[in-house]
């Protein structure tokens, strides 16, 4: 499902964001990234929804070789990656339906299926009876959780969660991980990244730690004591 | 479906911003009033002037006058042969009684003067009135009429009359002509650039305003149309209205203002022939001006919103 094979991202002479990283990620894979700020994290995932182009090296999602992805392509391949960023970047003029169903206009999805799709997802991330609201009525985890509804929405294979609970208290943190368990069960390829050490210690998932731009290790079930 | 779907968002959306942006857009179409009102008021000006310099070389002619005792044959070939030259457009023939009757006309207000022709019989020669083509190079019809068997032929009391004075007075309205035209083309390019600068202008503060709704489009795969048409729409917006002013101004000033303005150009030009020239030409002219608007309108937008759609491409 991602293939990442030896790649190099560098900024500039003296800042190398990654050094030659290879991960295979499995289809209805749960991969947890764990290092610390400025270990290569974030870097790593921009590469994914081709913000940044690597250096070197090749990656490949869901069949797609990034080498030969053209432009005007982008758009469409980012249509198949849900993300949720850890400043959630909703829109704040739009209320919670608006922002899920802004997911769906943009692919020119019609009014009444629009209508149709955005409660049922709403549901699934437990913000039912919460469509009117305006983004600052909700609390940050809620806020999260919107995110995720536009990210899945669309219905991607991948879902890429960049810290998603870096803003939020553990109580709403732990809404939010179980949201993307739930997703990951129904089948969507998850790739989290967190330093949240109680939430890998309670996920007992893959995760592969980044250091210095590089993979230190990849363990599967693995918690904190293992890094 | 799908396109259908988008392609009215796009326009739903635009028209949504351009009410949101409202301050913002007057300062745009504001710009682009002027520079649509110029455009147009220099193609009406235009027209007036040609319409003018028209009307006052059709009335210059060439009247050689015929001694009173020429036969017609002779009459007949010194015309013949007049329409044979080249610049020649007309021939007539005016006869004493012709000539005599206009003469009257032309004074009918004036007693004394309409006593003297009728105290001597008829003392008005007839003459042969030519149309050039050209009333600005009527030399080789001069050196024609000058030849010494065509001289013969003429009254030696009466000079060939060459309109020789409202000749100078055409070529000065020609050349103001051409100057007004140049620094009208000036002004209108001058504008036309002022105006997209400052729609530039206006739309990169709306993008700057929506930056984060832009970029979160973006990621979440709006193509570059999806998030341009709004900006275009918007854009094409100011120019329909812009020219929809333009044209009510230009109206204003010929309906409302004409009679001023009539007063104010010394009787040189004819402002009633540019209110009939607008009236018969409103719908080309509306159209064009519509045309103009939406192009600028359209440019500019897509230029300035074409930085902030660029994909990273650098490695």
């Amino acid at each position: 499902m991602i293939l990442l094979d030896r790649v190099t991202k560098i900024y500039n002479r003296k800042s190398t964001a990654l050094d030659r990283i290879s991960l295979h990620v499995e289809p209805k894979e749960f991969v947890i990234v764990v290092g610390q700020s400025g270990a290569g994290k974030t870097t790593l995932l921009r590469l994914l929804t081709r913000e940044e182009k690597p250096t070197s090296g090749k990656i490949v999602i869901g069949g797609v070789d990034y080498d030969k992805l053209k432009d005007r392509d982008i758009p469409l391949l980012r249509r198949k990656i849900g993300v949720v960023f850890q400043d959630f970047k909703l829109l704040p003029n739009k209320t919670v339906f608006e922002n899920v169903a802004f997911a769906l206009e943009i692919v020119g999805m019609g009014n009444r299926e629009i209508r149709h799709t955005v409660p049922r997802v709403l549901d699934i991330v437990n913000l039912k009876g919460k469509e009117r609201n305006m983004p600052y009525e909700l609390s940050g985890g809620e806020r999260q959780r919107v995110a995720i509804a536009r990210a899945i929405v669309r219905q991607p294979k991948i879902l890429i969660a960049d810290e998603p609970t870096g803003n939020l208290d553990p109580k709403h943190a732990w809404d939010v991980i179980k949201v993307l368990e739930k997703i990951n069960r129904y089948g969507t390829t998850v790739l989290l990244t967190t330093h949240n050490q109680d939430i890998v210690n309670k996920l007992k998932r893959r995760v592969v730690t980044i250091e210095g731009g590089r993979v230190a290790s990849d363990r599967a079930n693995a918690t904190y004591e293992h890094l | 479906m799908k396109r259908i779907n988008t392609f009215r968002r796009v326009i739903r959306t635009g028209l949504l911003n351009f009410v949101r942006n409202a301050w913002l857009a007057i300062a745009a179409m504001a710009v682009m009033v002027v520079t649509l009102t110029t455009i147009l008021f220099s193609v009406v000006a235009n027209a007036t002037f040609n319409n003018t310099i028209e009307q006052i070389t059709s009335k210059i002619n060439i009247s050689v006058y015929l001694k009173d005792d020429i036969s017609v044959v002779q009459r007949n070939a010194l015309m013949e042969d007049l329409r044979r030259q080249p610049n020649v457009k007309n021939v007539t023939y005016v006869s004493k009684i012709e000539a005599l009757a206009k003469y009257r006309a032309d004074n009918a207000n004036n007693q004394s003067l309409l006593q003297a022709v009728s105290e001597t019989g008829n003392p008005l020669p007839a003459s042969i009135s030519i149309d050039p083509n050209d009333p600005t190079r009527i030399q080789n019809i001069k050196d024609f009429l000058d030849k010494a068997e065509n001289k013969a032929l003429q009254d030696p009391q009466s000079g060939t009359s060459y309109s020789g004075d409202r000749k100078a007075a055409i070529d000065k309205i020609s050349h103001a002509t051409n100057v007004l035209q140049r620094v009208g083309v000036a002004a209108v390019l001058v504008f036309a650039v002022i105006s997209v600068l400052i729609i530039f202008n206006t739309i990169q503060m709306a993008i700057f305003n929506r930056r984060d709704e832009l970029t979160i489009m973006r990621l979440l795969g709006a193509t570059t149309w999806y998030i341009r048409g709004p900006f275009v729409v918007e854009s094409i917006m100011y120019g329909i209205i812009a020219a929809v002013a333009s044209v009510a101004i230009i109206n204003a000033i010929f309906v409302t203002a004409a009679s001023a303005l009539q007063a104010s150009s010394l009787g040189l030009l004819d402002i009633n022939y540019s209110a009939q020239y607008f009236r018969s030409h409103f719908w080309a002219l509306l159209g064009s001006q519509l045309l103009i608007g939406v192009v600028i309108g359209a440019v500019s937008s897509v230029i300035a919103t074409r930085r902030y759609l660029k994909f990273r491409t650098s490695k």
